[in-house]
C-alpha cells in the first residue's frame, strides 16, 4: 500500500477538504445566520467597528413570522410541492413506460424514437419559452397549475426514459420468460413482474426529478402571473423585492424555507439521488 | 332492481370479450410499444417539438403581444446580428460557459479524488458536498448576491480585517466584475455534479492499476495523468457535454446575480432573449435571439451522438 505522511495527509487532504467545505457550504451559512438577524445588526457597513458578521447575539424570528404572515409564502410552498409532485408522477408513468418499450420490445423505428428523446433531453427551455407561452394560453392553461404541471415533464421524461431504459435492461429476460410460460399476458408481466423488481430505479427517477421540478425557474416566471398561484423561487424573485428595495432578512428566510423540503426529501433519499444523477448521464 | 341487475349481468360478458380482445391486441410487440409510448410522445411533441417549430416561425415574423405581425424574413436576425447589446451577450455566454466549464472540471475532478479516500464522514461529506446542486438555483443565487452586496458584503469584511484590500472591490457593480463573479456562482453550483459523476466513474478503476504503477516508481501526478484520466475519459466528455449545454443556456443565475446589469453589460443569451421577447413583448425578436443559441447546442449533441456510436460500436 501507498503510505503517506502525517504532514503530506494535511497538505494534500485535509486542506483542500476543508476549503472545499467552507466554499460549498457557506453561502447556506450565510443565508441562515441572514435570516435570523435583526434589521438593526443587518444594515451594518462592513467598514463600522461593532460588525460581527458570522454570528449574531440576538437571533430573532421577525423575518420568518412577516414572510409567513404578510406574504403568500405558504401557499407558494404548497403550489410548488404539488406541481412537483404531480409533474414526477405523469413523468414517472411515461418513463416507465417508453423505457420498458425501449428497452425490451422490438418494433420499427424504435432506435430513431430513442434518439429522437434523447435529443429532447438537450433542448434547453430558454430555447422554448416564447412560443410555449403562447401555446399555453392558446389552450386556456396559462395562469393554472397545469400550465407547469404539462410543461414540467419535458424536461423530466427524457431522462427518466433515458434512465430506466438503461435499468430495464439490466434485469434479465427470463425473469419476463417464466412468467409468460406460466400464463401471464405480456402486459401483465410487464406490470406485476418487470415493474417491482425496477422499483429502485424507478425511485431514482423520482427523486431526481422531484429536485428539479422543484428548480425549474423560467417556465414558472413567464406562465404564472397571480401572486398566490407562484412557485417559491418565482414568488422569491417578484414579491419579496418591493421596488428597489430588498429585505434581505426576508428574502434569506424565504430561500432557507424553500430549500428545506427538497434539502429533506434529498437527505432521505441521497443513495437513490446518486444513482439518478449518475445514470442520468450514462445512457 | 330486476331490470336494473339484468342489464348488469348483460354486460358483464360483453366487457369481459372486450378486455380479453385488448389484451390479445397488447400481446403483439408491436401495439403494445405503441400504447406505452404514445403518452410520453404526445407530451414531447406537444411542448417541445411544436414550440420548437413555433419558434423558427415567430423569429421570421413581426409578432409583438397582441400583434400578429407579418413575414418579414431574416430581418430579426440581422437585426440581432447587428446588436451591440446583444453581441455582447454572445460573448459573455462564451466566456461564461468556457470559464466555468473549466473550473467544473478542474475543481470537480480534484474534488472527486478527495472524495475517493477513505475518511471518517465519508458519507455525511459527500451528501453535504451536492447540496449546491440540490437547493433551486434561484434561492441560492440571492445568498450570492446578498454576499456580493456593495455596502454589506461579507467578503469585502473578511478581505478588509485581512488586510488584503483597503476599499471595497466592486462585484457587481462593474461589468468585468460580475462576469467573473457569475463564473464562480455557476461553479459552486456544478462543481458537485462533476465531483459526484467523476467519482462514479473513478470507483470503477481499479485499485491495482494505481498500485501496478506506483511500485513502477510512477508519481502521484503521472499515476492521475497516464492512469486516471484515459479511464475517465468517457463519462468526463459525458459530464461536460451535459454542463455546457446548461451552461450555454443558462438563465436563472445571472436573472437573480445582476438581471444583466450594471448598463446591459452581464447579459446572456438567453437573459437578453427574455427581456426583449417577454419583458418588451417583442415575440418574434426574442425568439431569434434565442434561437442563435441553437447552432452552439446542436455542434454539442451532434458531437455527443457521434461518441455515444463510436462507444457502442467498440
Amino acid at each position: 500500500m501507498l503510505i503517506e505522511r502525517k504532514w503530506k495527509k494535511w497538505f494534500y487532504f485535509y486542506i483542500p477538504m476543508a476549503v472545499f467545505i467552507v466554499f460549498t457550504l457557506f453561502p447556506f451559512y450565510w443565508m441562515a445566520v441572514t435570516a435570523f438577524r435583526p434589521d438593526g445588526e443587518l444594515y451594518r457597513t462592513w467598514r463600522q467597528a461593532n460588525a460581527t458578521p458570522f454570528w449574531t447575539l440576538e437571533p430573532t424570528l421577525e423575518h420568518l413570522k412577516g414572510l409567513l404572515q404578510t406574504t403568500a409564502f405558504p401557499q407558494w410552498l404548497w403550489n410548488t410541492m404539488l406541481i412537483a409532485l404531480v409533474s414526477t408522477a405523469i413523468s414517472l408513468v411515461c418513463g416507465t413506460f417508453a423505457g420498458y418499450a425501449l428497452a425490451r420490445l422490438k418494433f420499427r423505428g424504435s432506435e430513431f424514437l430513442g434518439t429522437a428523446i434523447f435529443i429532447t433531453y438537450l433542448v434547453p427551455q430558454t430555447l422554448l419559452f416564447i412560443p410555449l407561452a403562447d401555446i399555453i394560453r392558446d389552450m386556456h392553461l396559462g395562469n393554472t397549475p397545469w400550465a407547469l404541471m404539462l410543461t414540467y415533464p419535458t424536461i423530466l421524461i427524457p431522462f427518466c426514459t433515458w434512465l430506466l431504459m438503461g435499468y430495464f435492461k439490466t434485469i434479465p429476460k427470463e425473469l419476463e420468460e417464466c412468467a409468460r410460460i406460466d400464463g401471464a399476458t405480456r402486459f401483465g408481466a410487464m406490470v406485476r413482474i418487470i415493474f417491482p423488481v425496477a422499483i429502485p430505479g424507478i425511485l431514482s427517477a423520482g427523486i431526481f426529478a422531484f429536485t428539479l421540478s422543484w428548480n425549474e425557474f423560467i417556465y414558472a416566471l413567464v406562465f404564472m402571473s397571480s401572486a398566490e398561484l407562484k412557485t417559491v423561487p418565482v414568488g422569491v424573485v417578484s414579491e419579496l423585492i418591493r421596488g428597489d428595495i430588498f429585505f434581505w432578512g426576508q428574502l434569506m428566510a424565504g430561500a432557507l424555507l424553500g430549500s428545506v423540503p427538497v434539502a429533506l426529501v434529498y437527505s432521505f433519499f441521497v443513495e437513490y439521488y446518486v444513482t439518478g444523477l449518475t445514470g442520468s448521464v450514462k445512457g | 332492481m330486476v331490470v336494473a341487475g339484468g342489464a348488469a349481468g348483460a354486460a358483464r360478458p360483453a366487457e369481459r370479450m372486450r378486455i380479453s380482445g385488448m389484451k390479445r391486441l397488447l400481446e403483439s410487440e408491436k401495439v403494445l410499444a405503441i400504447t406505452l409510448l404514445t403518452p410520453g410522445v404526445v407530451i414531447l411533441v406537444l411542448f417541445i417539438a411544436y414550440p420548437f417549430v413555433m419558434a423558427l416561425w415567430y423569429s421570421l415574423t413581426s409578432i409583438r403581444v397582441g400583434d400578429p405581425g407579418h413575414f418579414v424574413g431574416l430581418t430579426n436576425f440581422a437585426k440581432a446580428w447587428n446588436d451591440t447589446v446583444f453581441q455582447l451577450a454572445f460573448r459573455n455566454t462564451v466566456f461564461y460557459t468556457f470559464w466555468a466549464t473549466i473550473f467544473k472540471l478542474a475543481l470537480g475532478m480534484w474534488l472527486a479524488l478527495l472524495l475517493n479516500r477513505s475518511f471518517r464522514f465519508k458519507r455525511i461529506v459527500r451528501a453535504s458536498m451536492l447540496l449546491p446542486f440540490i437547493i433551486p438555483t434561484v434561492l441560492s443565487a440571492f445568498a450570492w448576491r446578498w454576499m456580493f452586496d456593495p455596502t454589506f458584503s461579507v467578503m469585502n469584511w473578511v478581505l478588509f480585517h485581512m488586510g488584503i484590500i483597503t476599499d471595497r472591490l466592486p462585484f457587481l457593480s462593474n461589468g468585468d466584475w460580475a462576469m467573473w463573479c457569475a463564473v464562480v456562482v455557476n461553479t459552486w453550483r456544478g462543481m458537485p455534479f462533476f465531483a459526484i459523476t467523476l467519482l462514479a466513474g473513478l470507483q470503477t478503476i481499479s485499485p491495482d492499476l494505481h498500485e501496478a504503477a506506483a511500485l513502477d516508481g510512477a508519481s502521484a501526478w503521472h499515476r492521475f495523468w497516464h492512469v486516471t484520466w484515459p479511464l475517465l475519459l468517457p463519462v468526463t466528455l459525458v459530464v461536460v457535454v451535459f454542463s455546457v449545454i446548461q451552461t450555454f443556456s443558462d438563465f436563472q443565475l445571472i436573472y437573480v446575480l445582476t438581471g444583466g446589469g450594471p448598463a446591459n453589460t452581464t447579459h446572456l443569451v438567453a437573459t437578453y432573449a427574455y427581456q426583449v421577447g417577454v419583458a418588451s413583448g417583442l415575440l418574434g425578436e426574442g425568439a431569434a435571439l434565442s434561437l442563435f443559441m441553437f447552432p452552439v447546442l446542436f455542434a454539442v449533441v451532434w458531437f455527443q451522438l457521434r461518441y455515444l456510436k463510436r462507444m457502442e460500436a467498440h
